[in-house]
């Protein structure tokens, strides 16, 4: 049950040395990347509902399944495009039918709900495609496809995963803080009431912050799936990391899931330096249970207003 | 001799100063009334010697020891009870149950003596049953000893809280608000209770709007404003008092 | 009042003796072997039933309590202690009594723990465990309560899955029976099929009693104190965060013995047996047998338990109770949540007078 410890790396220099480094930074950094995509899903829920939807995990996963099996009819961009929009209607399916009707919500019903959702749709998943991994294609070039920066070599896909989160988050900073809808989710998220006053449905917010979850979960699930796989069980680390780096940074604080995303990728890529790759998730867990104990407001969050929010 | 002391208590939420120095104490087997419009810092006053709250600063003394910053069981544990405003029965257990837990501090039974039912704890729990109903019929509600707290009217559920209280045998009594909500019977039929369970050689503390009631039974009258401690007397002296006038009628126009 | 608690367990006991009188009667004696697998389970439901149902604290991961208990009385009495033979802890521990020598499948000699003292050292640690996490997971509320459990669960399970010498993904198995007394061993012997059948019902049967005088007693009403206004509850005297957390360790006792015993029967034990998913099936069985309802949680959970022990459910076992979980959260979600909704309405609207709303 060795362990690899940084004096155990054979032909140890100085330039292996940051080349594994920064391996590890890279993979810390992709891993957070997607970490932060399902943080602000549960983020955009959680803001316009209070309820944790555990079922985020399972967009993710869902788009990156159903891209695959699109794929086999259809050119790539074309897959990617339709598992986003069939998982964004599962999405609102899953508000309609179980959340929306229910006239006496108490959030904690609501959440358990939600993992029982997760569990189904995890079950679902399983008879649908079975116990193998799958993957989409690399999106430009092959899977030993580098570029080269410096000393550092990173497979383009990296780049993707990169890129494409960041022009979600800033279309999603545009959305909510300059258009109408994105206005009227955030008043409604803000006080239900005093919106419903000024005509804004209440009810249609709720669907729609499911759909743009589960858009964001699908696109993500879509574009880091080469590198990391996909399979039906997929998930569930998934919902419990993410829901980690939400209350990291602070619940409903989605500039601040970014930072704690990276902060979380990266201390869970580095932890393999000390520990047994199986324990890598106990990192994440631990890290989400001495949070909740220490400071449950998250490091950026506001603790006064922490204490107000209801549950 | 004083069974209760308040000295320079002050506490503060975020911007609001809801007590400032407030100081006063409570003579032992006397009813003390704490009055003043609402925001006074009455309730936030009832808090901190109940426990659920700690002062920024100041002291309070319980017969002599300070029991500032103790947890609301202790303070039980020490001999004050108290009620609540809007009223905090337990709505699944009957009267009785909710009274009986007031005898919690009196009664040992664990969870090792619980899970064995040994036989003692059948005595005290015997014990217990007795001793509650007993206080319901002091209070005149035996009656309803096995109905759901729940389906009680409003007026005998405040009767009930107030048993679930002396339940805990206090040499102190907290009583926040008795009669909001009571209509005119009602309220005589509380006064008269307050009376009683002074007459008992239980000491009062009580927080009330009904000034009728508040002048009829109170030996002491404490008045607070804005945080402050504007006037302490006896009812007389506050009916008197042009700070208190000022306060709750408002300044005469010139 | 006293009779009548006791009636009930007497029937249940009656039902029991039926159960296998029938059974044996029948010819299907296998049966009996799902069906204390079934008992087993059940002591951790009814443990569960008192923290979810009495207090209303939600736990997401008691599964991880059964795991701690199966898989330390699995590895204490499986692992060799000859190469530490000359040890100061070891010889210690053989003059304590607490080690045996034996022989194994293969027949090879190991000194190992035995049983009792295994037991004994897993609730032990259970309870150290529950008191040290119990304490800041309880003052935590709603939704981050149940993320705690949950997160406490998969640290359990992810533990026991990729440590080496807890056998990893395999688990653990040859372990040996437990003799309990002379003549009364719990293992998976078939010969001594309907003895274990009775040995689990009977701790059943003994938990169940121990709880009902327990929800009976001073201590029950302070919980149900707790459950009803908790901040009453602390004014009248009781120390709140005591009970819960005594109810917590007490709860993750019965869970850790059900994971002890069952593991002697089974011979063995997975890594499944700490997974989210034996968590939720444990909370979706307190769900539908309703949360409080200590003989509706133990009726529900033997039954779906045997059935899916059985393999009714085929491979659609954990869905199935995803989606009882579902279905009952969405339609009757009664005790536990029923309270919380109490609370969360009288907090929207602090001015109305207090009325308990009915869930659709």
């Amino acid at each position: 049950m060795g362990h690899r410890t940084y004096a155990s790396i054979p032909f140890f220099d100085g330039m292996q040395h940051i080349e594994l480094l920064s391996q590890y930074l890279v993979a810390g950094i992709t891993y957070g990347t997607i970490y932060a995509v399902v943080a602000i899903g549960f983020n955009i829920i959680y803001n316009a509902t209070g309820i944790i939807n555990f079922a985020q995990g399972e967009f993710v996963m869902l788009g990156g399944m159903t891209a695959v099996m699109l794929h086999t009819l259809l050119p790539l961009p074309l897959a990617i495009l339709g598992a986003v929009i069939i998982t964004m209607t599962v999405g609102a399916l899953i508000e309609i039918v179980f959340i929306r009707w229910l006239t006496s919500p108490a959030v904690l019903r609501l959440t358990i709900i939600t993992i029982g959702i997760a569990i189904l749709i995890r079950e679902i998943a399983l008879a649908l495609w079975g116990t193998g991994v799958k993957a989409l294609p690399y999106f430009t070039g092959t899977a030993v496809t580098v570029i080269s920066i410096g000393d550092v070599h990173i497979s383009p896909q990296v780049l993707w995963v990169i890129s494409i989160s960041a022009v979600m988050v800033v279309i999603l900073h545009f959305f909510f803080t300059y258009t109408l809808l994105g206005r009227q989710m955030r008043a409604c998220a803000s006080n239900r009431d005093a919106a419903r006053l000024c005509g804004i449905s209440a009810k249609n917010m709720v669907t729609l912050s499911f759909v743009l979850s589960a858009g964001i979960g699908a696109l993500a699930g879509c574009v880091v799936s080469p590198i990391t796989y996909v399979q039906y069980d997929s998930g569930t680390s998934l919902a419990i990391k993410g829901f980690t780096v939400a209350i990291l940074g602070g619940l409903g604080n989605s500039m601040a899931a970014i930072a704690a995303g990276l902060i979380l990728g990266i201390l869970e890529s580095f932890s393999i330096w000390v520990m047994p790759t199986a324990y890598k998730d106990v990192i994440a867990i631990s890290i989400l249970l001495l949070i909740l104990f220490v400071r449950p407001s998250g490091i950026f969050g506001n603790v006064e207003a922490s204490r107000l929010k209801e549950f | 001799m004083s069974i209760l002391e308040i000295r320079d208590i002050s506490k503060r939420f975020g911007g609001l100063q809801a007590l400032d120095n407030v100081s006063f104490t409570v003579q032992q087997g006397s009813i003390k009334a704490l009055i003043g419009p609402n925001g006074a810092g009455k309730t936030t006053l009832f808090n901190l010697v109940s426990g659920v709250l700690e002062p920024d600063s100041g002291a309070i003394n319980f017969n002599g020891s300070p029991i500032q910053g103790l947890k609301p069981y202790q303070v039980a544990a020490c001999g004050i009870a108290r009620t609540f405003q809007l009223i905090r029965l337990f709505p699944r257990m009957s009267a009785l149950e909710n009274i009986m837990i007031g005898r919690h501090v009196h009664s040992r039974a664990g969870f090792v003596a619980g899970m064995l039912n040994l036989p003692w704890t059948c005595r005290e729990e015997k014990e217990i049953r007795g001793k509650s109903l007993e206080i319901m019929r002091f209070l005149g509600i035996e009656g309803m000893a096995e109905s759901e707290a729940n389906s009680l009217a409003y007026g005998q559920q405040r009767i009930v809280e107030l048993g679930r209280a002396l339940a805990c045998e206090p040499k102190l009594l907290l009583l926040d608000e008795p009669v909001a909500g009571l209509n005119m019977r009602e309220t005589s039929e509380m006064a008269k209770l307050i009376v009683k369970i002074r007459t008992a050689g239980i000491t009062v503390l009580l927080v009330e709007h009904d000034m009728t009631l508040v002048m009829n039974i109170s030996d002491e009258i404490v008045v607070l404003s804005y945080g402050q401690k504007i006037a302490e007397d006896k009812p007389l002296g506050i009916q008197k008092n042009p700070e208190v006038i000022k306060v709750y009628l408002g300044e005469e126009d010139a | 009042m006293a009779r009548n608690k006791y009636l009930r367990i007497a029937i249940f006991t009656a039902c029991v003796i039926a159960i296998q009188i029938i059974t044996s009667f029948a010819g299907k004696t296998p049966y009996l072997t799902q069906l204390t697998m079934a008992g087993y389970y059940s002591l951790v439901i009814i443990g569960l039933t008192l923290l979810m149902g009495y207090t209303g604290q939600i736990s997401l991961g008691h599964a991880g309590f059964f795991a701690i208990g199966g898989y330390l009385s699995a590895f204490l009495t499986t692992y060799n202690l000859i190469p530490y033979k000359d040890k100061l802890v070891v010889t210690w521990l053989a003059k304590t009594g607490a080690l045996v020598m034996r022989q194994d499948l293969y027949g090879r000699d190991i000194l190992a723990v035995q049983p009792w003292a295994a037991c004994i050292a897993a609730v032990l640690v259970t309870i150290a465990i529950a008191y040290v996490i119990g304490r800041p997971v309880l003052k935590l509320k709603g939704h981050y309560l149940a993320m705690a459990t949950l997160g406490f669960g998969t640290i359990v399970y992810k533990i026991v899955l990729g440590t080496g010498l807890l056998g990893a993904a395999d688990g653990l198995s040859d372990i040996p029976g437990f003799r309990l007394i002379p003549g009364l061993e719990v293992s998976g012997k078939a010969a001594l099929r309907i003895q274990n059948y009775y040995i689990a019902w009977g701790l059943v049967i003994l938990g169940v009693t121990l709880l009902t005088n327990l929800i009976h007693s001073r201590v029950g009403r302070a919980l149900r104190s707790i459950h009803g206004a908790e901040d009453a509850a602390n004014a009248m005297g009781v120390n709140t965060s005591q009970y819960k957390q005594n109810i917590f360790i007490l709860s993750a006792v019965f869970a850790a013995v059900g994971g002890v015993f069952l593991t002697h029967f089974n011979g063995g034990i997975g890594p499944s047996e700490a997974s989210i998913m034996k968590s939720v099936r444990y909370v979706a069985i307190i769900a539908i047998g309703g949360m409080a309802n200590l003989w509706g949680a133990l009726s529900m959970g033997t039954v779906l338990n045997f059935l899916s022990l059985r393999g009714y459910f085929g491979s659609y076992d954990d869905a199935v109770f995803g989606f009882i979980l579902v279905v009952i959260m969405l339609l009757a979600p009664e005790g536990l949540l029923r309270t919380d909704l109490f609370r969360d309405i009288r907090k929207r609207f602090q001015h109305k007078p207090s009325q308990e709303e009915q869930s659709p």
